[in-house]
C-alpha cells in the first residue's frame, strides 16, 4: 500500500457510464474508473462534445449516471434520494461556471451569502464567512460592489468565494477562465493553486493548455472514454486561456 | 493555510421563513418598475372591488336619509268604499269620523294627523271678486278646493307666509274662512290680509285667514284653496271614493310609520276597518337593497374580471421572470436548493405583489369612495366586513397566478438551467 492510498478519495467513480435516450441513442460517457483523493487538483481535458460536461455534471451531482457507482466523500450519492444528492451539492461541493452565474442586483458579499442560505447556515454566522471568503480570494475591498462594476477577472473571483464559503470537499470548475483576458487568467489560476496547496480537492474542466499544464494530474477525455495523461489541446489563437 | 473542510454536512437543504422572505422581497426589488406594472391589475380589480361596495353602500345611506327625513314619518290612509254602486247624486258619506283627527293622534307615534279631499263642483266659479262670472276673464274655476280637517296643517307641516290656518273652531262650526295654497293666491291676485280679502266659490264667499308656501307632504295644496271640512261637509256633495277619495295624512314619529299603518284603519272605523287602506312608505332598507343589489351585483362583476385580468397578469409577468431567471434557478439549485424552495420563493414573490396589489387598491377604493362622498356631500358607508378582507383578495389571487410559474420554476432541470 503506496502513501498515497492512505489518503481517502473524495470520487470514486466504478463503470459509470451515461447514455442519452435517443432517438438516436447516445452514449455520451462509457464506463469509467476514476479515482480522486482529498488534495488533488485533477484537469479533465478533451474536445467539445468529448463528454466533459457530462463528467463534470455527473460529479456534481447535477445528473444521474444511467448505470455504475459514485461515491462522493464516502457516501454512495447512486441510489440516494433527490433531495439527499441536493443537500450533498449544497454542501460538499462548490460550483464555479465559466459564466460567473452571479445575481446582478447584489453585491458581491450577498452573492457570495447566497450559497449558505441552502446549507443551514445561521444568518448570524453567514456575513463574517462571506467576508472570509472573499478576503481569500482577494476581494476584501470590493464587497459591497456590484458585479456589474467588477472586473471579469473580480467576478469570478467572487464566484470561487461563493463556491468556497459552505467549505465543500470538492470544488468543480467548467472552464473557469474561458471567459477572461490571459493575464486575468493566470492570477485567477495562481488562486487555485495556492487553493490547491492549502488541501482543496479541484476537478477542472478546460480546454486550456495552460491550465491543464498547472494540475497535479491530468485525464483526457475523448468521445465519451476517459484516460488518465495526455495533454491538453492548444487553444485556438485569439481564445483567452 | 490548510484548507480545512466542515464535516457538518447537513441532513438535507433548508429554506427558513426569514431567508424565505428576503429572497422573495430581493426578486421583487431587483425590477421594482416591473414588479409596479405587475401589481396594476390586482390594484385596479381590488380598487373597484372596494369602491363599488363603498359606493353602493354610500348611496344606499343617502337614499335611507331621503326617506327618513320625509317619507319614512307619513302614512296615507284612503277612503276605498264599501264597493257598493249608489246613486250618482247620493254617494256615500265619508267613512272618516268627526273626530278622526283625535282618534289617530291618540295612538302611540302619530304627531299629527288630518283628513283632506278634493271639493267636487260643478260648474265652479271662483274668484275674488263678487262680480266674477262663469264667463269673465277673473273666473279662476280650474282651481281645485280641497276639503281639509283642521289637523290636516299639523300633519304636513305647511309654511305659513301670511296670516293664519283655520283650526278644530272654524271647522266644527262649519264657518266659511280659506286659507289659500301660495300658487292659488297668486293667481287670484292676493297677497295681503289686512284688507280681509275673501274668495267666492260658487258665489259663496270664503274669508281668506291665511297663505300657504310650502308643504313637502302634500305640495298640491299650494295649487288650490283649502276650506273646513265641516264647511264643505255642510256645503258640498262628499267626495266619490272611485274618482276622489277622502285621504288621511298622517305625520309620524321616525320608525313608527309602519306601526301606525297597522293600527290606523281600526282607530278611525272600529266597525268597518275595511273602508279604510293605510299606506305606510316603502322600506327604505328594502328599497336601498333593492337598488344597490342591481349596482352591486353589476360593478362587482366589473371587480371580478378585473381581478382575473389582473391574476392573468401575474401569471404572465411572473412566468416570464421565470424564463429570464432561469439562470438563477439553476444557480440556486446547484447550491443546494431544492425544487420546493425553488416553487415557494416565486409563489412568495407573487403572493406578497399580490398583497401589495389588494392593500394599494384597498386603499385606492377608500379614497373614491371618501372623494365622492366629500363632492356629493355625503356621508362615506364603509362596511369594515368588506374594506378589511379586501387586501386577502389580492394575496389569493397573487398565490393563485403565481401557482403555475412556480411549478414551472421548480421542475426546471438545474443542468438546463445553467446552460442558458
Amino acid at each position: 500500500m503506496s502513501a498515497e492510498d492512505l489518503v481517502p478519495p473524495v470520487i470514486e467513480l466504478a463503470a459509470v457510464h451515461r447514455t442519452y435516450p435517443g432517438p438516436p441513442e447516445v452514449t455520451a460517457l462509457h464506463p469509467t474508473n476514476l479515482t480522486v483523493r482529498r488534495g488533488d487538483y485533477l484537469v479533465v481535458v478533451g474536445p467539445s462534445g468529448s463528454g466533459k460536461s457530462t463528467l463534470l455534471n455527473l460529479l456534481g451531482l447535477l445528473d444521474r449516471p444511467t448505470g455504475g457507482s459514485y461515491r462522493l466523500d464516502g457516501v454512495d450519492v447512486s441510489g440516494l434520494p433527490e433531495r439527499d444528492r441536493t443537500a450533498l451539492r449544497g454542501g460538499r461541493i462548490g460550483f464555479v461556471f465559466q459564466a460567473f452565474h452571479l445575481l446582478p442586483h447584489r453585491t458581491a458579499l450577498e452573492n457570495v451569502m447566497l450559497a449558505q442560505i441552502y446549507n443551514g447556515t445561521p444568518r448570524s454566522a453567514r456575513r463574517a464567512a462571506a467576508r472570509a471568503a472573499l478576503s481569500q480570494v482577494g476581494l476584501d475591498h470590493r464587497t459591497h460592489a456590484l458585479p456589474t462594476t467588477l472586473s471579469g477577472g473580480e467576478r469570478q473571483r467572487v464566484a470561487v468565494a461563493r463556491a468556497l464559503v459552505t467549505a465543500p470537499a470538492l470544488l468543480l470548475c467548467d472552464e473557469p477562465t474561458g471567459n477572461l483576458d490571459s493575464t486575468t487568467a493566470r492570477r485567477l489560476l495562481e488562486l487555485f493553486d495556492s487553493l490547491h496547496a492549502a488541501g482543496l480537492t479541484i476537478v477542472m474542466i478546460t480546454h486550456s493548455a495552460e491550465v491543464a499544464r498547472r494540475a497535479q494530474r491530468i485525464v483526457t477525455i475523448s468521445d465519451g472514454m476517459l484516460r488518465e495523461g495526455g495533454r491538453a489541446e492548444p487553444a485556438p489563437a485569439g481564445a483567452p486561456t | 493555510m490548510r484548507w480545512r473542510r466542515d464535516r457538518r454536512v447537513p441532513e438535507r437543504s433548508t429554506l427558513g421563513v426569514r431567508d424565505l422572505a428576503a429572497e422573495a422581497t430581493a426578486g421583487i426589488l431587483q425590477r421594482p418598475a416591473r414588479s409596479l406594472l405587475t401589481t396594476l391589475g390586482t390594484v385596479l380589480g381590488v380598487g373597484a372591488f372596494v369602491a363599488v361596495l363603498g359606493l353602493t353602500s354610500t348611496a344606499a345611506g343617502q337614499i335611507s336619509s331621503h326617506f327618513d327625513a320625509l317619507k319614512q314619518t307619513t302614512v296615507t290612509v284612503t277612503d276605498v268604499g264599501d264597493g257598493r254602486e249608489r246613486d250618482k247624486d247620493a254617494p256615500a258619506p265619508v267613512a272618516f269620523p268627526g273626530d278622526a283627527d283625535q282618534r289617530v293622534t291618540a295612538l302611540n307615534g302619530a304627531v299629527g294627523a288630518g283628513v283632506f279631499w278634493p271639493v267636487s263642483l260643478s260648474k265652479p266659479v271662483i274668484g275674488a271678486s263678487v262680480a266674477v262670472t262663469a264667463r269673465s276673464s277673473g273666473n279662476a274655476g280650474d282651481l281645485p278646493v280641497y276639503a281639509a280637517s283642521a289637523g290636516l296643517f299639523g300633519a304636513i307641516e305647511p309654511t305659513v307666509r301670511v296670516g293664519r290656518v283655520f283650526d278644530r273652531f272654524h271647522d266644527r262650526r262649519g264657518e266659511r274662512v280659506a286659507v289659500l295654497g301660495a300658487a292659488a293666491a297668486a293667481r287670484l291676485g292676493i297677497s295681503q290680509l289686512h284688507a280681509q280679502p275673501a274668495v267666492f266659490i260658487n258665489g259663496a264667499a270664503f274669508t281668506v285667514v291665511g297663505i300657504i308656501d310650502d308643504a313637502e307632504r302634500l305640495p298640491e295644496l299650494l295649487l288650490g284653496i283649502i276650506v273646513p271640512r265641516g264647511t264643505a261637509e255642510r256645503m258640498y256633495r262628499p267626495p266619490d271614493p272611485t274618482i276622489s277619495p277622502a285621504q288621511m295624512v298622517i305625520r309620524t314619529r321616525l320608525g313608527a310609520a309602519q306601526l301606525i299603518a297597522r293600527q290606523a284603519a281600526l282607530a278611525l272605523r272600529p266597525d268597518r276597518p275595511d273602508l279604510l287602506q293605510a299606506t305606510p312608505p316603502a322600506d327604505p332598507h328594502q328599497l336601498s337593497d333593492s337598488v344597490s343589489g342591481e349596482l352591486t351585483g353589476l360593478f362587482l362583476t366589473l371587480a371580478a374580471i378585473c381581478l382575473v385580468i389582473g391574476a392573468v397578469g401575474i401569471t404572465n409577468t411572473t412566468l416570464v421572470a421565470v424564463l429570464e431567471r432561469v439562470g438563477e434557478i439553476g444557480l440556486r439549485r446547484s447550491l443546494g436548493a431544492r425544487p420546493r424552495h425553488i416553487a415557494a420563493q416565486f409563489l412568495t414573490e407573487s403572493t406578497v405583489l399580490g398583497t401589495v396589489g389588494g392593500l394599494t387598491g384597498t386603499a385606492l377604493g377608500v379614497g373614491v369612495v371618501l372623494t365622492v362622498a366629500l363632492v356629493r356631500d355625503w356621508t362615506a358607508v364603509l362596511d369594515p366586513a368588506t374594506v378589511l378582507p379586501a387586501p386577502l383578495i389580492g394575496s389569493v389571487v397573487g398565490m393563485l397566478a403565481g401557482l403555475y410559474p412556480a411549478l414551472r420554476a421548480a421542475t426546471t432541470e438545474p443542468l438546463e438551467a445553467l446552460r442558458r
